[in-house]
């Protein structure tokens, strides 16, 4: 494939379930080596999205092309995408190398023998090869499916949730491994996650996705700084709501005196000064009762409950929705 | 601790001893001595039982008996194997499929059996229906043949092969068939490949509920065989009722229990957990 159009689209994707509409018009175009998140919370139709993208589930309506190519109609054996389950669906029947061997031999790859050495050694499974993936660790295993996919070479990698099964140690360490290995790979990597974090951290591109529908699609900086909903403002970060806008907890400034004119500010009383390490996070009742989080330096030095202060912040900083009313 | 728990075990025990251990080792005892002249035991203690089983006669019951019971297993098997994957892939309504599975329990195989020989005699269902229908003009001999046998065991035991094969299938991780797909595999790779390697020990502890007891059948046999083609447990029971010959019956009782319990060990290999 030559051209520069997009290796996946999405065209106004809709999957009915029984007395529910699962995906309600999803487009979206992922271009080539694109590492592509789908954000969401759950139910919010991201992972049925990659099920229709797979084949394992038919659309309602709408279409998907790979390529360039309407795949609508091809069972999943028919298309050359690859899934990362959540769990990995490792054959526990099979050695590693035999899981990796799998797709191989189903569609009848020659060079079996060198293919998997090579993506054995790329995501460092080298000498697990014989291991049952009972006999491997959780992130061995994740390793071991990554490879049974791009050994297969397809145009997207599908991953649900890939890190999600993996203890909270390991899982900022194998989120650099996958970026690293995206990297090496250029593949089309598609996936999904609720964890805003893991979706900014490592995607070019995000798609926040809320009740069935796209909500936004923009780059990491799009989607966080200027988020075009309400809700996709308050999902990829805390927001303190103040007078229709939203500001984001880093942006709310604090200060013992009147701070200078030009910027907006509310008085209020601090209710609790936090220590959280790199910063302190004060919250501050305004005369309103409503409370705020502001997250400042601790250089700036510490506040004490019952203190007044001015909260204040920069017109640029505020979040506005115009669009919503 | 330990002597409250020998007490509770002690109604179990005595019901194993007295039931099983006990009339086992009667067997055992009846099986070296001499039938007596008016049928009842007499000395002297003798191994002849034992080796009266090695006459060709017997031999040919025995091989008869392992091959209508391997038969028996083996269409079980097939007939079971999709039965099981349906119900596994039913949602909600396996418990009622597994249910109608089981339905069959609440009539006596007694009974069960006896219907069969209406169905398959020459004036019965299977017959007059197809007279009726001028497919044929003569009674097709259905009763009292080798065929009528196997339909007989493979209709009674198949509820054994499909549960088992239904619990092994059920535990299958969905995923793995959908990543099977996943990865390339058509329907019948995914099933060779994944599926039946998956539910290999429920396959087996089926073949062994159906094939043990196949092996030791007698109702059938001696009700759709009509005595014609016995098998170990017609010889068994002709022993004890009309040859009146308890030693020599006794002596085929344990060779057929110890036949049986060596094809256990050979499958216990493999895992003779996945049965209990």
């Amino acid at each position: 494939m030559s051209n520069v159009g997009p290796v996946l689209e999405l065209r106004n994707l809709t999957k009915d379930y029984p007395g529910h509409r699962a995906l309600d018009g999803v487009s979206l175009e992922a271009p080539p080596g694109a590492f592509y998140a789908l954000l969401g919370p759950s139910g919010c139709g991201k992972t049925t999205t990659l099920r229709l993208i797979a084949g394992f589930e038919p659309p309602t309506a709408g279409d998907i092309f790979l390529g360039g190519e309407r795949i609508n109609d091809r069972r999943p054996y028919e298309r050359n995408v690859s899934t990362v389950f959540q769990n990995y669906a490792l054959f526990p029947h099979l050695t590693v190398r035999g899981n990796v061997e799998y797709g191989l031999r189903r569609r009848g790859f020659d060079g079996l023998e060198r293919r998997v050495r090579e993506v054995l050694e790329l995501v460092q499974l080298t000498g697990k090869d014989s291991r049952y993936p009972s006999e491997i660790s959780g992130g061995e295993r994740q390793r071991a499916a990554l490879a049974r996919s791009l050994v297969l070479a397809p145009d997207v990698l599908l991953l649900d949730e890939p890190l999600s099964a993996l203890d909270p140690n390991l899982r900022k360490q194998v989120r650099a491994e996958l970026k690293q290995l995206q990297r090496r790979v250029g593949i089309t990597f598609l996936f999904v996650t609720h964890d805003q974090e893991e979706a900014l951290s490592l995607s070019d591109r995000v798609a926040v996705m809320h009740r069935g529908r796209i909500e936004q699609i923009g780059a990491p900086e799009d989607v966080y700084l200027r988020p075009r909903t309400r809700f996709v403002a308050s999902f990829l970060g805390a927001v303190n709501w103040l007078d229709g806008a939203g500001i984001r907890p880093e942006a709310t400034r604090i200060s013992r005196t009147a701070p200078a004119a030009g910027t907006r500010s509310l008085p209020a009383t601090v209710e609790r000064c936090v220590f959280l390490g790199n910063c302190l996070q004060v919250e501050a009742r305004l005369a309103t009762g409503q409370t705020v989080v502001a997250e400042t330096s601790r250089l700036d030095g510490g506040f004490t409950a019952g203190e007044s202060v001015h909260l204040w912040w920069r017109a640029a900083d505020e979040l506005l929705f115009p669009a919503e009313g | 601790m330990k002597r409250l728990r020998r007490a509770f075990l002690a109604p179990a025990w005595a019901v194993i001893g007295a039931l099983f251990l006990g009339p086992l080792a009667l067997v055992g005892l009846y099986s070296f001595l001499t039938r007596g002249a008016y049928g009842g035991l007499g000395q002297p203690w003798t191994l002849e039982n034992y080796t009266r089983l090695l006459d060709p006669l017997y031999g040919a019951i025995l091989v008869r008996s392992f091959l209508m019971a391997g038969a028996a297993t083996a269409v079980c098997l097939l007939l079971a194997f999709p039965v099981a994957l349906w119900i596994a892939r039913a949602g909600p309504r396996r418990n009622l499929y597994l249910q109608l599975v089981i339905i069959p329990f609440w009539t006596s195989f007694l009974v069960r059996t006896y219907a069969w020989m209406f169905l398959l005699r020459d004036t019965g269902l299977f017959n007059t229906a197809l007279q009726a229908l001028g497919l044929i003009d003569e009674p097709l001999p259905l009763l009292y043949t080798p065929g009528a046998v196997l339909l007989g065991l493979v209709y009674g035991f198949l509820p054994f092969m499909v549960l088992p094969v239904y619990a092994a299938l059920e535990r299958i991780d969905r995923n793995l068939l959908e990543a099977s797909a996943d990865l390339g595999a058509r329907p019948w790779a995914t099933l060779t490949r994944i599926v039946i390697p998956l539910s290999a020990p429920g396959i087996r502890a089926g073949a062994v509920l159906v094939f043990i007891p196949c092996l030791g059948a007698y109702l059938t046999p001696d009700l759709l065989g009509g005595g014609k083609q016995i098998m170990i447990g017609n010889l068994i029971q002709n022993q004890f009722t009309t040859a009146r010959d308890w030693p020599f019956g006794s002596a085929v009782s344990l060779a057929l229990m110890l036949a049986a319990m060596a094809l256990l060990v050979l499958f216990a290999r493999r895992g003779a957990k996945e049965l209990l």
